[in-house]
């Protein structure tokens, strides 16, 4: 690791202008439990490392009027303690402390878990399910996109060089609103996803969906957002049907890899199964 | 390349380190502090041998920059006992004989410790899930996870 060098700048703009000057490879660094192991691997060879945590507002949560601003290094376990968080976004507290051990959930950020852009994350489905934006700091000045915007392909983000992520927004939630993830692995604890599945719906007074968002992990080569699968939810209660058509839905969007953690025929399976019982647990938080 | 001078505090005294930037926290410990009680097992995050208290959370040593330790208060396993008295778990792993190479304990113990200071009556499967990154390869669990309960109900005076 000869050359490589290490900041924490104390300022969003002391940290865009390192990033963007910086001559070699730069990464960002928040909980470090992805990038400490690729560059223990070799697989990472980075030139200047940019600690973030030390720049106000990068670690903590703040409720305004309803809404959520979630700090990009906040950690897993900092999510999980906050309760206003944890009753009005269930699914991506779940999905988040779904990530690793609990030494891991002492680092790990909802930043890291996105721009490491593997495609079987947990946090990112949940995020993108829930309508959450990124709000980054660049060369450019500040912009806003869904989390769904963020992850291009394995490995790669659409972020430019010179910027990151500062924080996370979560809607207020609206009333008889509810979300849920669920992520199948072989064990009970402690792997990677072989689907993951993450729903937000929002009810009527009847308990009818009148909005609903729907995101797939580890079946394609990034996060998928499936319109098709919420098109079957709204305007409908959880009737069998409607289960059979969201299976469907998620079934035919469906592009996984045979690895060793699953087969292109049981993911595709599984992406169905997991739909319906997120689907589920969603509706009933949502009170229906 | 130049080393960045570290300053902390590691199990209630002052400590400071040179560290190059790509050092971790797990081989300051052991290399410039002189704690070796820490261990490296994987390297990687997976199996919580050098398992440390940072600024109360329990985290993986192998995956903290030494450099990012500045300012920082550790726990480590040598802070667990208090002079040549063992920590409740210690004696409850003993009786137990929660271990046998002994290789994963001092993880295993710093991460239960972190345990019983947030929830002093965890119940099995807390436990279990708690310590769900800790690997053994010997014990098979059931012992520490004994150990472990049984030490909880002995510090809360059951």
């Amino acid at each position: 690791m000869s050359g490589l060098s290490y900041t924490a700048p104390s300022t969003i703009s002391e940290a865009v202008s390192l990033l963007a000057n910086a001559s070699g490879l730069a990464k960002v660094l928040s909980g470090g439990t992805d990038l400490l192991v690729q560059m223990k691997s070799g697989r990472l060879k980075p030139a200047l490392i940019v600690d973030t945590k030390k720049i106000p507002g990068m670690i903590g949560i703040r409720e305004i009027d309803g809404a959520f601003v979630i700090g990009a290094a906040t950690s897993g376990a900092l999510m999980g303690e906050h309760a206003g968080l944890v009753a009005a976004w269930p699914g991506v507290v779940e999905a988040t402390n779904l990530i690793g051990s609990t030494q891991v959930q002492g680092r790990a950020s909802l930043a890291g878990n996105l721009c490491n852009a593997s495609p079987g994350a947990d946090s990112p489905p949940a995020m993108i399910a829930a309508g959450a934006i990124a709000v980054i700091a660049g060369p450019a000045g500040t912009r806003e996109v869904p989390v769904e915007a963020i992850v291009t392909a394995p490995g790669r983000t659409s972020l430019a060089k010179g910027e990151f992520i500062t924080e996370f927004r979560l809607p207020k939630k609206p009333a008889r609103s509810g979300d849920a993830y669920l992520r199948f692995i072989p064990r009970t604890e402690m792997d990677i996803a072989v689907v993951g599945c993450a729903i937000a719906v929002t009810l009527d007074a009847n308990g009818v969906c009148i909005a609903a968002k729907v995101a797939l992990g580890a079946v394609a080569p990034t996060q998928l957002v499936v319109a098709g699968a919420a098109a079957a939810l709204i305007g409908n209660k959880l009737t069998d049907a409607v289960l059979a058509k969201l299976d469907a839905e998620c079934q035919a969007v469906c592009k996984p890899i045979t690895d060793k953690r699953g087969t292109i025929e049981y993911r595709t399976k599984v992406a169905g199964v997991l739909a319906r019982r997120v689907a589920a647990i969603a509706f009933q938080r949502a009170g229906a | 390349m130049s080393k960045t001078h570290v300053t902390t505090t590691i199990n209630g005294e002052p400590a400071e380190f040179l560290a190059e930037a790509g050092l971790s926290l797990l081989d300051a410990l052991r290399d410039e502090v002189g704690l070796t009680g820490t261990k490296e097992g994987c390297g990687s995050g997976d199996c919580g041998a050098c398992s440390v208290i940072v600024d109360d959370r329990l985290v993986c040593a192998c995956l903290v920059l030494a450099v990012e330790a500045e300012g920082a208060t550790i726990q480590t396993i040598e802070g667990v006992a208090t002079g040549d008295t063992l920590h409740p778990l210690q004696r409850k792993f003993i009786e137990h004989a929660a271990l046998q190479c002994g290789f994963c304990t001092p993880g295993f113990l710093v991460a239960a410790k972190s345990l019983l200071e947030k929830n002093n009556n965890p119940t099995e499967t807390e436990v279990r899930f708690w310590l769900a990154g800790n690997l053994c390869r010997c014990t098979g669990y059931d012992k520490i996870v004994r150990a472990v309960m049984d030490a909880a109900a002995e510090m809360r005076g059951a």
